[in-house]
């Protein structure tokens, strides 16, 4: 048994379902290189994936490969678990990321203790492949 | 809508946590409807509307319990806890038109004995307001359940305009000061102080349990009429000056809004405010969603009762306890009273303006406020007066 096999046996966190357009976001993720939607008519960035461009109307979009990098928008630290998932990770913090595209993005800052996140630090992205078929993509402190 | 409808009859359960009610999510919001159609002077027959809330129940079931074999109108507004009140500006609607003449709005369940939120809201993405963006994307890194989501906000706030933790705190103290004088509130008899309240562990920073509404077993339920109908029925009608409702954008997914603190409260406060012909300072007291501490010094901004980031020190001095400026959540709201997904708000918000609020009655009452808050931010506000 391989080492990532091990790895995906243990990981017991909730993982996204892998279809439509969120599978595409993911796939792009488990190639190590974060997309983003972006608008072919007024070039406007979106995250979360939609199916049109709710600026201009338009249908026509590329997934457009993103900087990797942003800042803190905000987050939270998550001291009493909500969800039976997550009773041995807190205190934990989910962290709106915003990116250099516009867009933001929550994730984790996975090198940066909780208490000392601060609003508008620069951060860049890492690739964790949790299991064999997701890599979720998280940041570290740049 | 304008002065044509009102709040004809009010019921509601007793709250409590342990034992539980004892009674069906279904059976306990029968025992409030029950009341409030009695409260009205009406029978089971003569409701002919019912707005459930969402998922807590069917128009059917309701009807089938209590006799209303005359229904002609049933919707449910998809708002979470902005739901209740946003009916009441659809019942207006509908018995202004003739579509209903006597609309039920329940509301309830055993949040306590029954299923808690870390195990619904959680464990099941269907119910969450986003569905499979929740789940593909804030699931994975553990944001979970509303503290969670809404904290996320309450940070922004707290770096932009420097809003503290003490000030959060005046609006747990003042709803658990309210609760002391509302024997059914289930806070009644255990008082806090900013030292509790600052020592109160910490949920999803920057909330504390005490800045979380409570998780109790209880239901309220109102009717809604014409107030031409209401002239023929003993009980003294409550007037819906104004009501509206908004959804935050995009409404389906929290982290990507332009302006972080634009809920759906900042479309409708002014459309309601303006159809009542009032303005925010011509309220006596307002009923705010209290989910958790910081939803209501938002709401309080962007229902227009002070500007952007002059929240917090709105809410300090005592201004928003019995005998301030604006006392909000006299009976002690989610945070002190019971969580009744808000129908406890327009339940008090009515006793008030009636003048039956016993020890907690703001002194002459003629206007009030009551909003609602739900899903990833969705907004409702009705204008009521006496």
């Amino acid at each position: 048994m391989s080492e990532s096999n091990v790895s995906e046996t243990n990981y017991s966190l909730p993982l996204p379902e892998l279809s439509g357009l969120h599978k595409e976001f993911y796939d792009h993720c488990k190639n190590q290189a974060l997309h983003f939607q972006r608008c072919d008519e007024c070039e406007t960035f979106r995250h979360v994936p939609r199916e049109m461009c709710a600026k201009c109307g338009s249908w026509n979009w590329s997934w457009v490969p993103s900087s990797g990098r942003g800042r803190i928008f905000t987050w939270t630290v998550v001291e009493r678990p909500m969800h039976a998932a997550f009773v041995d990770a807190c205190p934990y913090a989910p962290v709106v990321i915003e990116m250099e595209e516009g867009v933001r993005l929550l994730s984790e800052v996975s090198d940066v203790a909780p208490g000392d996140l601060e609003i508008d630090m620069q951060v860049a992205i890492h690739y964790d492949d949790v299991t064999d078929e997701v890599t979720l993509p998280k940041f570290k402190r740049a | 809508m304008t002065d044509q409808a009102c709040i004809i009859g009010i019921g509601q359960t007793d709250y409590c946590r342990k034992p539980g009610s004892g009674m069906t999510q279904l059976g306990i919001q029968l025992k409030a409807a029950s009341a409030a159609i009695a409260d009205a002077g009406l029978k089971g027959k003569d409701i002919d509307g019912i707005m459930p809330f969402p998922n807590l129940g069917n128009a059917e079931g309701f009807a089938a319990n209590l006799g209303c074999e005359n229904l002609r109108y049933a919707s449910i507004i998809h708002m979470g806890g902005a739901a209740p009140v946003a009916s009441l500006q659809a019942a207006a609607a509908a018995v202004n038109t003739g579509m209903a003449k006597y609309v039920l709005i329940p509301a309830g369940w055993n949040g306590y004995s029954g299923a808690r939120v870390k195990q619904t809201v959680s464990q099941d993405t269907a119910s969450l307001p986003g569905g499979a963006i929740a789940r593909d994307f804030y699931l994975p890194f553990g944001l979970t359940v509303p503290p969670q989501w809404y904290s996320l906000i309450a940070r922004r706030h707290m770096h932009e305009f420097g809003t503290t933790a003490e000030q959060l705190g005046c609006i747990a103290l003042a709803m658990r000061k309210h609760a002391q004088l509302n024997e059914n509130a289930v806070m009644c008899g255990k008082q806090m102080t900013i030292e509790d309240y600052l020592a109160s562990p910490m949920l999803a920073d920057p909330y504390r349990i005490f800045d979380c509404c409570i998780e109790t077993d209880g239901a309220a339920a109102v009717v809604v009429t014409t107030l031409e109908r209401a002239r023929d029925l003993d009980r003294k009608p409550v007037i819906i000056m104004g009501a509206a409702a908004g959804q935050p954008y995009p409404a389906d997914e929290i982290t990507n809004r332009e302006d972080i603190f634009k809920t759906g409260l900042t479309i409708a406060a002014p459309e309601a405010f303006a159809s009542a012909g009032v303005t925010p300072a011509d309220a006596d007291f307002a009923m705010i969603y209290d989910c958790f501490t910081f939803e209501v010094l938002q709401q309080i901004e962007e229902a227009g009762f002070c500007k952007r980031g002059e929240g917090g020190a709105f809410v300090e001095d005592g201004r928003i306890e019995l005998g301030g400026d604006l006392p909000i959540n006299t009976h002690g709201g989610l945070l002190s009273e019971a969580h009744v997904l808000g129908m406890n708000h327009i339940v008090e918000a009515t006793l008030q303006l009636r003048g039956e609020a016993g020890e907690r009655q703001v002194a002459d009452a003629e206007i009030g406020v009551v909003t609602g808050w739900g899903d990833f931010g969705d907004g409702s506000i009705a204008i009521l007066r006496n």
